[in-house]
């Protein structure tokens, strides 16, 4: 245990003795009420939750078919109630597949930079910053990417990539803050201990360091990924929509799940003769609106799962 | 142990990989579906390609927003009678249509407004020497809604209805509404107005309404932002016809194919009151003068909002192209989709969708001289 | 502490380990990681740049010129006068959600860590992370469609009861389209992302520290106080500002719920008072043109500079009080 941590205990200890020496009752009493309060807390955090899941899977399980998820929107409108969302998962999983690709390297990279290499103005610099560009709002990196790209290829260029570069520019900064504060929980014996077996630092990082925060860095990559893979605005201005399916993130729109989502929802009602029928669906915009939501609920949800797996198979013990 | 982290490591790779292979599956429909959508579009006519030669290439537009679900079914209609053409269209709204396409990023565009002069200036410029057609591909009533229990249509006249977007009338049984509905029972419940939150044409097209129908209670010069603060508003169409069913008492003015179930007003023209309807918005568009000393193919129009047995609050949204384009496979496809966008079949297609107003024969004949005339230069 | 496995393996086969590349390695991997720092600054400052450079011709244009070229834009004011209710209400967003968000977010990180039954916590805090899976275009379709009618009445009931309170003054709006139901719906966004780095901080609290307040004879909340919080200041802090930068960039949510108004009013209950940055600039964005976009641009200058002092500001608090680090 370093110094700074020797003398953390000695004033935590201290305190708890004072604290002992209090009346019993009260400290029980105050014990009850707090673990009750934390309790709640959970609650609290599950009503929202359970009530958003809820809500989106009663209205969107409806929409849910083979042809949902293998179709594109190409040739539908109106009240039709045909069509799927098979471009705009493509789109997604395409657009974030690259962002992530850009930001994670550069943003472990940087974390790894920021906690071992780190020292004088540059370093300062580096985490102030980081922090600014967490403040960046997502319209404004869309600009940002749209005028980038602009400038080489002209007003209309709309490409899937253009998204992605977008993107990273928000993810970054989120994969750096989570991994710097996951390396630095890297207790500095393990490090001194692979420099004392005469270890070089750069292997130091990459077996010891990297090796034991693992665990911690893929909660921050995935977390990452999960604030940009809903991201509406900046793909809105800068991959614009389509309704068929594109593949390639270098030619032509793209469509993706948020933008589907709020295209849909914006779209509103369409105006159907009066009565049932199956080929007009008055709120069929709606509809596909809480599917699509309900898909890329699932998609997250999948990743996430994937990546606890890969978590737990990898991350040594530490207790 | 390092042989367990191998085949851990494999599974996880062989998770990967089953993911996305399980994804790439997905892609199976695809050439049924981008050949002519048959497995989606059995609700849709599919015997209408024999009439033009088919056309190929990709075309991207942009612009008004309230246009989308129209020139969704238009793009349909195009797209089944060629199958090998991809036409897009941005709904980013008129001013990024408008400046997409001045700088040309736009082959075509959507806008809520007619082009002012430096605009024009600017799409000349970009066009090149045969210039730009403008005409009102898209003409729909916007509705006036409420949502009171009961009530499913009220009478009002133009003070009546600025009075209470104003935020003067603050009241349902407010004299100026029972004066005009002497049948209806009106509740006491306090007013809510709800008005679009973003700049939008038909803001702007409803406060030019008020402005001139009652020049005296609405002062307010009309632009695409609403006057009036500390007043409820919401994102676009769906978000005031959203807004209102969520509140009581609530009044907003929508696009009239959004409005649903809600209550409508029935707006006073004269001395008689006019329900909106795609009819009595195509008659206001008929029987107003065109703009005087445009070029041929600009075709623009002054709405006029007092003619009796017409529904005078009508958004008239405006097509923009240009008559010569760099290459000729852009030529096509704009003149192909322009041709049949004005189209009585793209028309009628367009007010089955979106509830518009289809164009009158008298203005589809002066605008398709112009359409026809598109080409490469 | 136990010692993991990897450093005495990577010590097992030191022979590997000392050949005279190693240097270069080294250095290699000194200049990777120094120029993924510097990349970040790069990009920053080209957004930076592109913001300044897109938004000078709204900062150098006069009152006049911008009223008659944006649509919004007052007659008699100037750019600083106009930006300012924006500013306010994206920080009263922002305030509105930290302050609900960061005690319920500790309170399920302790859960978390402490509190819940060992075998269930990982999935418990799984469940929460959910709430991160959620994007914000389904907030705002929820906040919109679903919990803005449910809390109307509740709103109504504050106000008519509390209006004595300053926040819960004004004529309530009868939809719920207001700040107070805005941030409400903030906080549950944030609430994930403060939770998570909160809850990983906690867990790492040495257990010596731990096992010394309970051999003490400490109480399970006593533990907590005496231990685990003041070990996870730093990190609770900097996850607050992680979920502020959240909260003060968030546009869908906010463009999608609120009725935007434009004035310095605290009356989170009514309508048409406030707006925030990101939304404002979500909203106007299509239907504006030349100067108009400059102006917009003018007030995503302005998001930009509020995060900085925000930025500074946490910073000065982190520094005052010494950091923890098992690396320092």
């Amino acid at each position: 245990m370093s110094a700074v941590t020797g003398t953390n205990a000695t004033d935590s200890s201290a305190r708890t003795r004072a604290l002992l020496t209090a009346a019993d009752p009260g400290r029980r009493r105050t014990d009850r009420i707090m673990q009750g309060l934390i309790w709640f807390a959970f609650a609290i955090a599950m009503v929202p939750l359970a009530w958003l899941l809820w809500t989106v899977t009663v209205e969107g399980v409806g929409r849910m078919s083979i042809d949902f998820l293998s179709l594109s929107m190409r040739n539908i409108f109106g009240g039709d109630p045909g069509g799927g969302i098979y471009h705009a998962v493509m789109g997604t999983l395409i657009i974030t597949g690259i962002a992530a690709l850009i930001s994670v390297p550069v943003g472990i990279l940087t974390a790894i930079y920021l906690v071992e290499y780190g020292k004088g103005w540059l370093a300062r610099s580096v985490t102030f910053f980081v922090d600014v560009m967490t403040g960046i709002p997502s319209i404004v990196a869309g600009l940002f990417a749209f005028s980038l790209f602009a400038l080489f290829l002209g007003p209309s260029v709309r490409m899937g990539i253009v998204g992605a570069v977008a993107l990273s520019v928000l993810m970054i900064p989120v994969v750096v803050r989570s991994c710097e504060e996951m390396l630095k929980l890297v207790p500095n014996e393990l490090r001194e201990a692979a420099y004392a077996l005469g270890v070089p630092k750069w292997l130091t990082i990459v077996k010891v360091v990297l090796r034991t925060s693992v665990a911690g860095l893929t909660t921050g990559v995935l977390l990452a990924v999960a604030r940009v893979i809903g991201e509406t605005a900046p793909l809105l201005v800068t991959v614009g929509v389509t309704d068929s399916i594109n593949l390639n993130p270098f030619e032509g729109r793209m469509m993706t799940l948020p933008v589907f989502t709020y295209r849909q929802y914006q779209q509103g009602y369409a105006p159907c003769p009066a009565g049932e029928s199956a080929t007009c669906v008055a709120d069929i915009a709606f509809q596909n609106a809480w599917g699509a939501a309900l898909v890329l609920i699932v998609i997250v949800l999948t990743l996430n799962l994937l990546g606890r797996l890969v978590n737990r198979w990898f991350s040594p013990k530490l207790r | 142990m390092n042989l367990s982290r191998f085949t851990r490591a494999g599974s996880a790779v062989a998770v990967g990989v089953l993911a996305l292979s399980l994804a790439a599956c997905g892609s199976d429909p695809e050439p049924a579906d981008s050949a002519s959508g048959d497995g989606a579009a059995e609700s849709t006519e599919t015997d209408s390609g024999e009439e033009m030669a088919s056309l190929a290439g990709q075309l991207s537009g942009g612009g008004a927003s309230s246009q989308e679900a129209a020139m969704n079914a238009w793009r349909a209609g195009f797209q089944q009678a060629n199958p090998d053409a991809t036409i897009n269209y941005d709904p980013v709204g008129s001013g990024g249509g408008r400046t997409g396409f001045g700088d040309g990023s736009y082959k075509f565009a959507g806008s809520d407004a007619a082009l002012d002069d430096e605009e024009l200036a600017a799409a000349e410029a970009q066009c090149g020497e045969g210039g730009v057609i403008e005409f009102p591909g898209y003409v729909s009533p916007v509705a006036v809604a409420f949502n009171l229990d009961g009530i499913d249509s009220l009478n009002m006249q133009p003070e009546t209805i600025a009075g209470i977007f104003l935020g003067e009338i603050t009241s349902w049984d407010d004299e100026a509404i029972a004066a005009d509905n002497p049948d209806a029972d009106l509740p006491g419940t306090a007013i809510t107005v709800v008005h679009r939150s973003d700049e939008s044409g038909t803001t702007e097209n409803f406060e030019e309404y008020l402005h001139v129908a009652a020049p005296d209670v609405w002062t307010a010069e009309p632009s695409g932002v609403w006057p009036v603060d500390g007043q409820e508003s919401a994102q676009g169409n769906s978000g005031v016809v959203g807004a209102v069913q969520a509140g009581q008492g609530t009044i907003t003015y929508a696009d009239a194919s959004q409005v649903a179930e809600l209550g409508t007003v029935a707006v006073g023209v004269g001395d008689e009151f006019v329900e909106y309807s795609a009819e009595a918005a195509a008659e206001v568009v008929a029987q107003s003068p065109r703009t005087e000393g445009t070029s041929d193919f600009v075709y623009t129009i002054e709405l006029e909002r007092d003619i009796p047995g017409t529904y005078p609050i009508a958004l008239v949204s405006y097509s923009l192209a240009c008559t010569t384009y760099a290459d000729e496979a852009t030529a096509e496809l704009v003149r192909g989709f322009l041709t049949y966008l004005v189209s009585e079949e793209g028309q009628q297609a367009a007010a089955d969708a979106a509830g518009s107003a289809p164009l009158s024969d008298t203005i589809r004949q002066a605008i398709l001289p112009g359409i026809e005339s598109i080409s490469a230069g | 502490m136990t010692i993991t496995d990897s450093p005495p393996r990577a010590g097992v086969r030191p022979v590997r380990r000392r050949r005279s590349s190693d240097r270069g390695f080294n250095r290699a991997f000194r200049w990777i990681s120094h120029g993924a720092g510097i990349t970040i600054l790069v990009v920053l400052a080209a957004v930076a740049l592109f913001l300044l450079w897109q938004a000078w011709p709204a900062i150098t244009a006069g009152g006049e010129q911008l009223a008659t070229s944006v649509p919004r834009f007052p007659a008699d004011t100037s750019l600083l006068a106009y930006v300012g209710p924006l500013v306010f209400g994206t920080l009263l967003a922002a305030v509105l959600a930290l302050c609900l968000a960061v005690p319920v977010a500790i309170g399920i990180a302790l859960f978390i860590s402490h509190y819940a039954p060992r075998r269930l916590a990982q999935l418990l805090g799984y469940l929460v992370d959910l709430l991160a899976a959620i994007p914000s275009v389904v907030y705002g379709l929820w906040g919109f469609l679903v919990l803005a009618p449910v809390l109307t009445p509740f709103w109504l009931w504050l106000n008519e009861n509390l209006s004595w309170v300053p926040l819960y003054g004004g004529q309530a709006s009868t939809t719920g389209r207001a700040m107070a139901t805005v941030g409400v719906v903030l906080a549950v966004m944030i609430l994930p992302i403060i939770t998570a780095v909160s809850r990983e901080v906690f867990l790492q609290t040495p257990k010596l520290h731990e096992e010394a307040a309970l051999a003490l004879g400490a109480t399970r909340w006593e533990v907590v106080r005496t231990a685990v919080l003041p070990f996870g200041r730093s990190g609770v802090i900097s996850a607050a500002m992680l979920g502020l930068g959240r909260a003060l960039g968030e546009t869908m949510a906010v463009l999608m719920i609120l009725s935007p108004g434009f004035s310095y009013s605290l009356d989170i209950l009514a309508a048409g008072q406030h707006q925030t940055i990101a939304a404002y600039i979500a909203a106007d964005f299509p239907e504006s043109t030349g100067l108009g976009i400059n102006t917009l641009i003018a007030t995503g200058l302005a998001l930009f500079v509020i995060t900085l002092a925000v930025n500074m500001t946490a910073r000065w608090i982190v520094s005052r009080r010494k950091e923890f680090s098992g690396a320092n």
